[in-house]
């Protein structure tokens, strides 16, 4: 029964691959053997490995504080923030460690997008949030910024919304258009990846419904990996799903088998409610 | 928080307006008729005529010389201390880690806030003048020596020791609005590739701008109505020349200058009684707090832009 899985899964992995074409390349990303250590946490992560596939939507579920986020942080190397954090591991990004110290941390940042769980835009007008990433890659031609920043805000959905207000302060948005606005803001610098942190779970159900289409859309172009409390959207908007517990991976497999499926009795714990 | 500004405003028109009223009636009733008029209308033109030119001891240039001297040594003073403190406070706040050290450094700020102004006055005295101003006359003026150039209270000196007294006001201010930033400011930027660099100017300092010009009032509200280590340091109650001229390079830093709260001070203790002395030194007072008024506001009107600009409390 696994070996079959395990079959399809990688099938599933190799048409994703053949779909994308050669227009954009959205990269797989290889996680091997990763530790990771807080001062309070020694075992925040406990040799995790991995390989999220190219192009497709990977959700990160698990119980609080089982590592899941911290992990999608592993991806851009946000957790370098963290005083005395500390990591073993390798994470492959098309043959390069993402973990390296050698790895020039801001160019990484620009291949690796990151959405964040509460909307957070700068308090500056929609465009120059949208230009920032941009800005600071060295474009500051207006026409090209210009064309940018409708493209970004069109491929957020969100285009419609503030065309007419390009000016107006981004906080004056509503939650839900904030939070495309960021991804907006992501997108912006044409990330390979892009990490989702909980990105629907200070929105009302319509606004989520609304990113949970967008993650839709967005998959052809990007890795996309999302980590969520809501099994639903895990099961909605995913096609590959990585359980975690206590700083480990638990499981690892197609959205459809991890939630009709699982190997493991403490995935079907989790999936079916009964811990977590 | 408009309230603050424009009650500040309001109270500085109502300063402006009285002093306009009290010098219009002297020029009424004391310029007009300086001869014959009652002995009051007498004691209100000779303080007239010493706010034009001063008393007896004092320059042709009356007050005026004082209050070029107060608003160039503030003005100097805030050009230094406003980036000084900023990057003293993006150094704590943002590049340095947490350690004992910064602690140290951090509580040692704090305290400074706290020192007597006039122990600044003898410090600046003893380092500023007597050990780098000796220096560079040494380095740079030893043919003009034994007179000394910079080696002797001046404009600079003063600005600098008051630089010195409100720089813990600048950091502390600053540095507190940058810690009440919200942290997925910082994380929304560096995930975006910038550097902290980047970060810092960018994002940060714009939307704690108002808590930086904050600082900067409190600075300048400090430092423009402090006499006693200026005592020591550069104000004088006579300086034949202005420390600006309209001549490169505009500004005589080495010069000893003029100052109304020094001149306050003077008055009061030194100056001969009769004529008027206590309505003088009043009418001077009056002057100051409009001139430390004007100031402030100026700075004040400026955070305001600056708020609604980046229309700060929208973000909490």
């Amino acid at each position: 029964m696994s070996e079959s899985g395990d079959g399809k899964r990688d099938a599933f992995i190799e048409a994703s691959r053949v779909s994308l074409g050669s227009e954009r390349r959205a990269p797989e990303l290889d996680v091997q053997a990763v530790s990771l250590s807080y001062p309070a946490n020694d075992h925040a992560l406990q040799d995790v490995s991995l390989k999220i596939p190219g192009g497709r939507v990977t959700a990160v579920i698990g119980p609080s504080g089982c590592g899941k986020s911290t992990l999608l942080r592993c991806f851009n190397r946000m957790n370098d923030t963290i005083d005395g954090c500390k990591y073993t591991g390798s994470i492959l990004l098309d043959g390069m460690d993402v973990l390296s110290g050698k790895t020039d941390v801001t160019e990484l940042r620009r291949r690796v997008g990151m959405v964040f769980q509460r909307p957070n835009p700068f308090p500056k007008s929609v465009y120059d949030n949208v230009a920032y990433g941009p800005r600071l890659g060295g474009i500051s031609s207006r026409r090209q910024l210009d064309e940018i920043v409708e493209n970004a805000l069109r491929a957020a959905a969100l285009w419609d919304e503030v065309k007419d207000r390009l000016d107006a302060m981004a906080v004056t948005l509503s939650l839900g258009q904030q939070q495309r606005l960021v991804i907006a803001r992501a997108i912006a610098v044409e990330p390979e990846v892009l990490l989702l942190d909980e990105p629907a779970s200070s929105l009302d159900p319509i606004s989520t419904l609304r990113i949970e289409e967008l993650i839709y859309e967005l998959k052809t172009d990007y890795t996309i990996i999302i980590v969520t409390h809501n099994m639903q959207q895990a099961g909605r908007v995913s096609d590959f799903t990585a359980f975690m517990n206590a700083g480990k991976l638990v499981e690892f497999n197609t959205t459809d088998r991890i939630f009709t499926n699982p190997v493991e009795r403490a995935t079907e714990d989790y999936i079916t409610g009964r811990v977590g | 928080m408009l309230w603050l500004t424009s009650s500040m405003a309001l109270i500085s028109v109502m300063l402006l307006l009285a002093l306009i009223l009290l010098l219009g009636w002297l020029a009424v009733s004391g310029g007009a008729n300086s001869g014959q008029a009652a002995e009051a209308g007498d004691q209100w033109a000779s303080i007239f005529f010493m706010l034009q030119h001063g008393p007896a001891p004092y320059n042709d240039e009356g007050i005026f010389a004082a209050i070029v001297g107060t608003v160039t040594v503030t003005l100097l003073m805030t050009i230094i201390v406003s980036p000084l403190g900023v990057i003293v406070a993006i150094y704590l706040n943002v590049y340095a880690r947490d350690t004992w050290y910064t602690e140290l450094i951090r509580v040692g700020i704090h305290n400074l806030a706290g020192v007597p102004s006039i122990i600044y006055g003898v410090f600046g005295l003893g380092f500023f003048i007597y050990v780098i101003g000796g220096q560079i006359d040494q380095w740079f003026f030893s043919a003009a020596l034994p007179r000394a150039t910079f080696g002797t209270p001046g404009l600079l000196w003063a600005a600098v020791t008051l630089v010195l007294l409100t720089l813990p006001t600048v950091i502390v201010a600053t540095e507190e609005g940058l810690a009440r930033l919200p942290p997925s400011l910082r994380d929304g930027s560096l995930a975006l590739g910038a550097t902290r660099f980047e970060m810092t100017f960018g994002v940060l300092l714009p939307a704690g701008m108002s808590s930086v010009v904050t600082g900067i009032v409190l600075a300048i509200a400090r430092a423009a109505g402090e006499v006693a280590p200026l005592m020591l340091v550069g104000a004088v109650k006579y300086a034949p020349t202005l420390p600006l001229s309209s001549d490169a390079p505009f500004i005589q830093l080495e010069q000893k200058f003029m100052h109304l709260g020094f001149l306050v001070y003077d008055l009061t203790l030194h100056a001969p009684s009769g004529d008027g002395r206590i309505a003088l030194i009043a009418s001077i007072a009056l002057v100051l707090v409009f001139v430390v008024m004007s100031l402030t506001t100026f700075a004040a009107v400026l955070r305001g832009r600056f708020r609604m600009q980046y229309a700060q409390e929208a973000l909490f």
